[in-house]
């Protein structure tokens, strides 16, 4: 089984009897040498991103606010979709 | 999800303060880490990500380059099938690494029939659009192993086969963390191989060696705050498995992709490329699949080779010491001069994911803060690697 995936603005088909779990349209997968090898939960993206945070606390005693330059807030947020 | 999140200057910035502090609390020079994924390096390199570590903190690239760790028999075991006739298709780069007597890039100048392919999956199209024997000559480490595996277990047609150079990493670390003059303290382990494999398949090598392991994915941040759980581990002496690449890697990993490897493939003990003897470290078809094991349907007459004069050169090719970790490029009297991406010695300057063709590319260590006084070249961080 086979699906096209977007890299980002090029196409291209990439077999699917590797991945961990059942895709869907939309789902964000890994990708290596033509094979999905893992479908990523949104969600854990966030984890990853709290992970770093937390360890930022941990080492700094301050919280993720004061890391995240207002500029650098904006184009992120302007390239989530 | 935007990967400029995992780009993001202003927490790039704080990760290297608190490694910075990090390593100056462990109070020695150097502490020595190893990442063994040459995607690692391109990163780190591409990014600029050396220039902001701490001058303490040595990351050395290990074994993680699979051109590079490709052993020359096996090499020549791929150019003696292709100058016997049999159309050979490989990952790009492969085609230029020197074997004993020559590369496949020499062989198709020679006539025979070699070709790139970005995927094994393109092998099978290549064989299925053709009534000629097609051998794919896989390398790489589990990640290509289990595409190598999905397609033999998916009806390949006749004609297809393949000549397995598939290595598997976790043995390797074991030799190189043994290695009496690399002293490796810690380990980056690579988060495209953990995604197969788990990062639980790590746990056993932590309880023997008591050196911690870190996973880690591709972008700045998911290294940087790697290296920062890895030496905060160093600094409390804690030796464990931590996974700094959860949207991608588990503890028990992708099992339908394990199923599959080890249906196919069986680990034997085997040479990497001036590495060692890495017990466990190459991956062999199964009896199974003998039907498809090139090494079985194909007389391999490597012995054919050796009428050709091997280069005197790589004689004096350090690549071994490079990539166990003991040498860096600058060391080599090749390096930049005899030995360039154009025209490679060793392996390491053929791969975009060897270290020799990375420091040639990107600069090795780029120093920022002083002006060239020894006559070395100097780089500056690309525009994207957004590290200002």
């Amino acid at each position: 089984m086979t699906a096209v995936v977007d890299f980002w603005g090029v196409k291209r088909r990439v077999r699917l009897d590797l991945c961990d779990e059942p895709v869907q349209v939309g789902d964000y997968v890994l990708n290596h040498v033509g094979f999905a090898i893992r479908r990523i939960p949104s969600e854990d993206v966030q984890t990853t991103l709290e992970l770093y945070e937390q360890l930022l606390r941990e080492n700094t005693g301050q919280g993720p606010e004061d890391l995240m330059a207002a500029d650098v807030r904006g184009e992120i947020e302007a390239g989530r979709s | 999800m935007n990967p400029l999140e995992f780009r993001d200057p202003a927490r790039a910035r704080e990760l290297s303060e608190a490694l910075e502090r990090t390593v100056s609390a462990i109070g020695r020079n150097p502490v020595s880490v190893m990442h063994v994924c040459g995607s690692h390096e391109q990163a780190i390199a591409r990014f600029g990500l050396r220039a902001t570590l701490p001058r303490a903190l040595n990351v050395i690239m290990g074994p993680g380059c699979p051109v590079c760790i490709t052993d020359m028999p096996e090499i020549d075991e791929g150019v003696a099938l292709a100058l016997q006739g049999v159309r050979v298709a490989t990952y790009g780069d492969m085609i230029r690494v020197p074997g004993s007597a020559g590369s496949l890039a020499d062989a198709r100048a020679a006539g025979a029939r070699v070709d790139v392919v970005y995927s094994v999956a393109q092998a099978v199209e290549l064989a299925r659009q053709s009534s000629e024997e097609v051998v794919f000559f896989g390398t790489g480490f589990e990640t290509t192993a289990v595409a190598t595996a999905a397609v033999l277990l998916d009806n390949p047609p006749a004609n297809f086969s393949v000549l397995s150079a598939h290595k598997f990493i976790p043995p390797v670390m074991e030799i190189v963390s043994e290695m009496p003059d690399t002293r490796v303290e810690g380990f980056l382990a690579a988060g495209h191989a953990a995604t197969i494999t788990g990062s639980g398949i790590f746990e056993p090598f932590v309880a023997r060696h008591h050196i911690p392991v870190v996973v880690a994915g591709f972008e700045p941040l998911d290294i940087l705050a790697a290296l920062l759980c890895l030496v905060e581990m160093i600094r409390d002496k804690r030796a464990e498995v931590a996974n700094m690449f959860p949207r991608c890697v588990t503890r028990e990993g992708n099992r339908n992709a394990q199923e599959q490897l080890w249906k196919v493939f069986r680990p034997i003990g085997g040479r990497w490329r001036g590495i060692a003897h890495i017990p466990n470290g190459n991956l062999r078809l199964r009896d199974e699949f003998a039907h498809v094991d090139a090494r079985k349907r194909f007389t391999i007459d490597v012995n054919a080779l050796w009428h050709r004069a091997p280069s005197t050169l790589v004689r004096q090719c350090i690549c071994g010491n490079i990539m166990a970790g003991i040498a860096s490029p600058s060391d080599c009297p090749l390096f930049g001069r005899e030995c360039v991406p154009d025209q490679p010695v060793g392996a390491c300057m053929v791969s975009s994911e060897g270290t020799c063709r990375i420091w040639h590319q990107y600069g090795g260590v780029p120093d920022l803060r002083a002006p060239a006084t020894d006559g070395c070249l100097r780089c500056v961080p690309t525009p994207e690697g957004g590290m200002a």
